[in-house]
């Protein structure tokens, strides 16, 4: 193995780990504010990609279809619940955030395609389709069972997993797609020639992790959401309504998991359901973070990426096999350590 | 006949019937949900029950598919010599991935399970000697005697049978002293360790459990289709059965029964019906699938099982013990012999002290009282001597020997019981197996026995010895309540019962008077002079002063994690610098 090779397969694997750290950054904000183990979180992904592919080829994307019906959806339960407790005033509201935003968005999508606008005003109408998905999957699949055990939220998860999973195969087809990238240039680094794609990705990741800092350490809403994630019964006391940190903190998941997709798909090819695999990765460095530190889940996933990478250079077969076996070690040494922690938390 | 004893029934009578009344198709999909309801039978106790996550059962089953499959048409072993050799591969695999996994704890444990799942597919379909991806063709059928298991209704009598079994053996399980502590597990760890239970190996035992009932599963399904590929051993397999388990209600052993028909069935039928529904092609059966289930659980949250045994009224309550032959009792030590020596116990969180360097001492037969402000150590210092936390210094001495350095369990083993400050008792749990917990150690038989009901009698002294004491608390006709339906008051003294079951020398009571009534703090008084006249030494941490003066010999009072005072409780009732801590000092 020569240096080149080594410094390629770092570059390749520096790339991957920034995504998985993104999406790993995301996870471990859903759980610890809802306790949802957030496997859809691969859709996003995978729908950001998508829809940017199919609107440079001059299509409309299924999402606009999702988003409605999610929108009427999350609409007609908050309207039945507001005839349930005689509190017809919220309509306007309700009907403005889940009915008449989606239609405004879908409208501009189906406008837009056929002009063939500029990428960023393209990347910006993808964002907009795909990131109120969040809140809605919120409203609509979780916030009823915000109160059950982890396992029956992962469950429903899964099973919400499934049904955008099989919408994405319906929408978008099986063949798989690739956008363009936002710049072409490469250039040589010692031995090394990097992708300016590559430099997006690394940098964008940054950006997205020092904003993401700025919101939790700075801002009311960052602390609202911390504080849900320490201590829900305590947060609901000193008058922080729950329920809305859940759908900002899917909110931020959605926008964070079409932000990776919509990074990657110039570099990879992607298919109605690679966004799970590519979801769980981010969660195996969410775990190696233990679940509670936001900088290691960041390294967590650096080496997730890193591993992979070199994983496949030299057994490609056995790839996903290394990768998730070598991390068995990692979880037995972070629990050992973390014992003492654990046992007082029991009580 | 009780209506559950009439359900069973029921469903046994159907099972008979169907492989005679069913055509072909329906007998084959009655052997998928056998062959599911044994994966998931075991994830409902592992993961319902003892409340370890697992992805991983599809591994399990693939082991066990595969063991059969190379064996059989490689080596031409009889399936009869390849089902304990892959339940003996998968035992040993199970031992050694729970070994490191099982202690994990958190979510660290769910995350190594898909690990090793995804990690053991990609080795399936990667060996040349399990035929890669193509897998391994003409694995032979099963003989009994001269009867070929070579059809579908042949199969299903051996699937049914086995599925049967391990149900049997589950509910067996449950229902026994090794039962009682699994399902202490889940929330009630430190409090099972504190009576004896060893809750990393019961664990390993639950885990390995679950493995084999998958092993099983992967032997018969081989041997029913003939075929052995990787395909069904993925990940989604795993998440499968999780889905099963709670669907059909991952707290009851008939859940996974219930899950894995439920599933089974409205796959295949969405796989009927869809395609004439849509006339493009997709998957949509994914879609109406997972529409389905989180419908479902906005309904019903604790999944199907609960719903049914709703429709069957059965007869919830368990028997009454019957009486039973008494357990042995502990030798006591006689009055006056030293008993309990602290010597400068230390116990720090980060920068809070919360014991200082504390010593006492106390006699047998003694009623020694520990008081002081909230916030004084007391607890802290229960959890030092129980071996709940680890002191950081000083010793602890129980009748000569260093107890310090102990697990909780050995130190309960050595005679001493305690109770919770906060409440810790397992809330679905009637009065009496709550109780029946804290005999735990007088009883030796273990799962296997309890499976094979080898451990009647034994079972039968230990509830009587739980009722007694239950009895004796007060609570007599609480016995078979769900122990979470009690008022706290009395959830505390289900708490003295059951440290009073293990049969203590020295008693560790945290606030037991906390919530009581003023006749049932009188009750409690006698109850504990009455101790005292058996030889049990007790030591108490009250805030109700009445209470205690009354009752105790002599007090220790902590301030700060430190001794403030010491003496019997008229001194202290003088003391300046007592009296000064609780009600602030005189300017």
């Amino acid at each position: 193995m020569t240096a080149e090779i080594v410094a390629w397969l770092a570059q390749d694997g520096i790339t991957n780990g920034a995504i998985y750290a993104l999406l790993a950054l995301a996870l471990l904000l859903v759980f610890t504010v809802t306790r949802v183990i957030f496997v859809p979180q691969g859709e996003f992904i995978a729908y950001a990609a998508l829809s940017l592919a199919l609107m440079e080829s001059g299509r409309v994307p299924g999402t606009i279809y999702i988003l409605l019906a999610g929108g009427a959806l999350a609409a007609a339960m908050e309207t039945a619940r507001a005839v349930r407790e005689r509190a017809l005033a919220r309509l306007p509201r309700i009907l403005a955030l889940y009915v008449v935003l989606p239609a405004a968005v879908a409208g501009a999508v189906w406008w837009a395609v056929p002009r063939n606008l500029a990428q960023w005003v393209q990347i910006l109408l993808v964002l907009a389709m795909v990131v109120p998905l969040g809140p809605i999957m919120y409203r609509v699949a979780y916030q009823p069972l915000a109160s059950a055990s982890v396992l029956v939220l992962f469950i429903v998860s899964m099973a919400v997993h499934y049904v955008l999973m099989g919408l994405s195969l319906v929408f978008f087809g099986g063949e798989g797609l690739r956008s363009r990238p936002f710049s072409e240039g490469q250039f040589q680094l010692g031995v090394l020639n990097v992708s300016a794609q590559s430099l997006w990705v690394v940098a964008a990741s940054l950006v997205l992790i020092a904003a993401l800092w700025f919101l939790f350490e700075r801002t009311i809403y960052g602390k609202a959401l911390r504080a849900t994630a320490v201590n829900r019964v305590g947060a609901r006391l000193v008058g922080i309504p729950t329920n809305l940190m859940g759908q900002l903190s899917f909110l931020l998941a959605a926008f964070i998991g079409a932000v990776s997709g919509i990074l990657i798909s110039p570099i990879t090819t992607l298919y109605y359901d690679t966004g799970f695999i590519i979801g769980l990765k981010g969660f195996v460095g969410a775990i190696l973070g233990g679940m509670v530190s936001y900088p290691l889940a960041a390294v967590g996933a650096l080496a997730v990426g890193l591993l992979e990478s070199f994983a496949s250079f030299w057994a490609s077969a056995y790839k996903e096999s290394i990768v998730f076996t070598l991390i068995i070690p990692v979880l037995v040494w972070l629990s050992l350590r973390s014992h003492h922690v654990e046992e007082e938390e029991e009580k | 006949m009780t209506p559950a004893r009439a359900a069973f029934g029921l469903f046994l009578a159907f099972l008979v019937a169907a492989p005679f009344a069913l055509p072909e198709f329906y007998v084959t999909l009655m052997n998928y949900i056998g062959l599911a309801a044994l994966v998931t039978l075991g994830l409902v106790l592992l993961t319902g029950v003892a409340g370890l996550m697992s992805f991983g059962q599809q591994a399990f089953v693939g082991i066990g598919a595969y063991a059969t499959g190379v064996l059989t048409t490689v080596y031409a072993v009889s399936p009869w010599l390849s089902l304990p050799a892959g339940l003996a591969l998968t035992g040993l695999a199970a031992l050694g991935i729970g070994a490191i996994t099982v202690r994990l704890s958190g979510h660290y444990l769910p995350i190594s399970t898909i690990a090793w799942g995804i990690a053991l597919y990609f080795v399936f379909g990667n060996l040349e000697i399990l035929g890669r991806y193509n897998g391994l063709q003409g694995v032979p059928p099963i003989t009994v005697g001269g009867w070929t298991v070579d059809s579908g209704r042949d199969s299903y009598v051996l699937i049914w049978v086995a599925t049967l079994a391990a149900l049997v053996a589950a509910r067996n399980l449950l229902d026994s002293r090794s039962g009682r502590a699994v399902r202490a597990l889940r929330f009630r760890g430190t409090m099972a360790e504190s009576f004896g239970v060893d809750t990393a190996r019961l664990k390993l035992v639950v885990f390995l459990y679950a493995a084999l009932l998958a092993a099983l599963s992967g032997w018969l399904y081989a041997h029913f289709l003939r075929f052995v590929s990787p395909g069904p051993f993925n990940v989604n397999a795993g998440i499968e059965y999780l889905f099963m388990a709670v669907v059909g209600g991952a707290s009851s052993v008939w859940g996974a029964v219930v899950g894995a028909s439920v599933l089974t069935m409205l796959k295949e039928w969405l796989k009927d019906i869809l395609p004439a529904l849509f006339e493009q092609s997709g998957n949509y059966e994914v879609i109406v699938f997972g529409v389905l289930m989180v419908a479902l659980l906005h309904r019903t949250s604790a999944g199907l099982m609960p719903a049914f045994a709703r429709l069957v009224p059965t007869s919830r309550r368990e028997a009454r013990p019957r009486e039973a032959a008494p357990l042995a009792r502990r030798e006591r030590p006689r009055a006056g012999e030293p008993l309990l020596d602290v010597r400068a116990a230390h116990k720090q969180f980060g920068g809070l002290v919360a014991v200082s360097h504390l010593s006492f001492d106390m006699k047998s037969g003694e009623i020694l009282g520990l008081i002081g402000p909230n916030g004084a150590g007391k607890s802290t210092m229960f959890n030092l001597i129980t071996g709940v936390l680890a002191a950081d210094d000083g010793e602890i001495l129980f009748r000569g020997e260093r107890i310090d350095r102990l697990p909780s369990r050995d130190i309960a083993r050595r005679g001493i019981g305690r109770t919770f400050q906060h409440v810790n008792l397992v809330g679905a749990m009637s009065v009496l197996e709550n109780v029946a917990i804290g005999a735990h150690l007088r009883g030796r038989h273990g799962s296997v026995a309890s499976i094979l009901r080898l451990d009647r009698a034994e079972e039968a002294r230990l509830r009587a010895e739980a009722a007694r004491q239950v009895e004796r608390a007060g609570l007599g006709e609480h016995l078979l309540d769900a122990a979470g339906s009690l008022p706290l008051g009395q959830q505390r003294l289900v708490e003295i019962a059951r440290a009073l079951a293990a049969d203590p020398v020295l008693l560790l009571l945290d606030e037991p008077a906390a919530g009581l009534r003023y006749r049932e703090k009188q009750a409690l008084a006698a109850l504990l002079r009455g101790l005292r006249e058996e030889g049990i030494s007790i030591l108490l941490v009250e805030h109700d002063m009445d209470f205690v003066m009354g009752l105790v010999d002599r007090l220790v009072v902590m301030d700060f994690g430190e001794k403030l005072a010491e003496g019997l409780p008229q001194e202290i009732q003088r003391n300046p610098a007592v009296i000064e801590a609780y009600l602030g000092g005189i300017e």
